[in-house]
């Protein structure tokens, strides 16, 4: 199949969005190459169609928000919020990500091989999140379902107000945020994260990971609290 | 909001081209701040040992060289003031606080921006792109600048309000945030340090602290490590000195930087936007600086 290419210094960002959201005819199935990126923000923002979308060089704000069944690979590192809001599909960055990756994400599957920083998959949804190295503070910040997989450190206050979100560290957890608490890892939760990380492409050892996730203290008001009101 | 960009050259070679390299970088950052614009040069003289302060007036047609021929006479030694649009540098023989001074006690309807032996500051209301415009910065030489684009939210739109701030000689600090206890500490500087302030602009506070630090025989990277524990507040701080170039993010990190370096420069800005014209910055090293984590460039760092 031939690739398209979209130069963005001759096409801007309206012009590449409306093409990769199918308005100016059929993308599904589609390979695309986008060039000269330079740091600029919500590319490839809102697409529904299955296709390869490749986005040679660092991204600004918002890359690949909201995607449905696209694939989409950063060749460089991604601004902030990046597959914010992610339903379905693949966003992979091969650099480093800013704060707030895959912030709210329902479904599908980010994967940044290098790290990122702060708010990584705060609010996410059900989207699995692989990070190849580390994560800042305040990740997993009120998580409410998904997995959150880090081959690297956790910063401060990691899964903070956490729900319903499984996250797993292979490095070390600077601290836990409230009601997050360290769990039991079984030979079926390693199969699965086995099973993760083959899909992430990422070479690592499920058996090398702790568990954490939500002791469910925080769900329900609690008349002993009610003097802090 | 506000847009922040620093550029630091390692490879002296490329000095000649400082402005050219850097105007495009906070045009880039028009969108986060386009109702004024500022930016420290920093460009040594070489030869005599000379003071320089920069002045602003807000008198279209004020007599430049009137004021040189005056300063000249009274501190008994050559002066020159050389315009740029409504600012001009006074440069003399003499120490960087009497120069200071003497336009501060002689001259009140002046304003100085900067004051030392390399750093010159401008700043005016505008869009970044008319600023830059206006004082000829793409063909300025030297050897490191710091900008700021502002888009005022606490306090009136106005040339005082800009950014950069400079309290000391040779330093200057441009901050994207807002601090919280600038108030107390302003008192404190004032009343029991002697630091200096000309507004009531909450980053002038921290360019004083920081002075005052300095003052106190720290270096520009202690100085910026003890402002960790007592500036609170949300800020990205780009610093330069004489010789040095520095970066600090509070440790919550609300607010953006992104940095890259190669051989010949190291530079930030709040979005990497702002870097993409950077020559080979491809090829750079890019990252995101961390929370609460002090980076220096330079000899007195």
């Amino acid at each position: 199949m031939t690739v398209e290419t979209i130069d963005l210094d001759a096409a801007g960002v309206r012009a590449l969005n409306r093409r990769l959201q199918g308005r100016d005819g059929p993308v599904a199935g589609g390979r695309f190459v986008v060039t000269n990126a330079k740091g600029r923000h919500a590319l490839a923002v809102g697409l529904t169609e299955a296709m390869d979308v490749r986005i040679r060089g660092h991204v600004g704000y918002y890359c690949a928000g909201m995607n449905q069944k696209a694939d989409v690979t950063v060749e460089g590192n991604a601004g902030t919020g990046v597959a914010e809001n992610l339903m379905s599909g693949t966003v992979r960055v091969t650099g480093d990500a800013s704060q707030s990756a895959g912030a709210s994400g329902h479904g599908g599957l980010l994967v940044i091989e290098g790290s990122a920083s702060a708010r990584c998959g705060i609010t996410m949804k059900g989207v699995d999140i692989v990070v190849g190295g580390s994560i800042g503070h305040m990740s997993a910040f009120m998580a409410q379902a998904g997995r959150l997989v880090v081959c690297g450190d956790a910063g401060a206050y990691l899964g903070d107000s956490i729900y319903e979100a499984e996250l797993f560290v292979r490095g070390r957890v600077e601290s836990l945020g409230a009601d997050c608490v360290e769990k039991d890892m079984n030979g079926e939760d390693a199969a699965r994260l086995d099973a993760l990380l083959a899909e992430a492409g990422m070479a690592a050892d499920a058996a090398r990971f702790r568990r954490y996730g939500s002791a469910r203290q925080l769900y329900n008001f609690r008349v002993d609290n009610a003097a802090a009101y | 909001m506000c847009g922040i960009v620093g550029l630091y050259l390692k490879n002296p070679a490329l000095r000649p081209h400082l402005g050219r390299l850097f105007a495009p970088m906070m045009d880039e950052m028009t969108e986060r701040g386009p109702d004024s614009a500022g930016f420290a040069v920093y460009r040594e003289k070489g030869g005599r040992d000379e003071a320089k302060v920069t002045v602003c007036s807000m008198t279209p047609g004020y007599d430049w060289s009137c004021l040189a021929r005056e300063a000249g006479e009274e501190l008994g030694t050559e002066a020159l003031a050389e315009p740029a649009s409504n600012h001009a540098v006074l440069s003399a023989s003499v120490d960087a606080a009497a120069l200071r001074d003497w336009v501060e006690a002689r001259h009140p309807e002046l304003r100085v921006t900067s004051s030392g032996a390399a750093l010159e500051i401008y700043k005016d209301i505008g869009l970044p792109a008319d600023v830059l415009g206006r004082f000829g910065v793409a063909q300025m030489a030297g050897s490191h600048m710091i900008g700021h684009t502002r888009m005022a939210t606490e306090s009136a739109v106005t040339t005082e309000g800009a950014h950069p701030f400079n309290t000391g000689d040779d330093l200057c600090l441009v901050h994207n945030g807002s601090l919280s206890n600038h108030h107390r500490l302003r008192d404190w500087l004032r009343d029991r340090q002697g630091v200096r302030f000309q507004t009531d602009n909450d980053t002038e506070v921290a360019a004083g602290y920081l002075t005052w630090r300095i003052g106190e025989g720290a270096s520009i990277a202690e100085a910026l490590e003890a402002g960790i524990a007592d500036l609170d507040g949300f800020y990205t701080f780009a610093v330069g000195t004489r010789d040095g170039f520095s970066v600090l993010r509070d440790p919550i990190a609300c607010k953006p930087a992104v940095m890259a370096e190669n051989d010949d420069w190291v530079a930030m800005a709040s979005e990497f936007r702002a870097l993409a014209c950077l020559p080979d910055v491809e090829a750079a090293s890019v990252w995101e600086p961390e929370p609460g984590k002090v980076y220096s460039w330079g000899g007195s760092a």
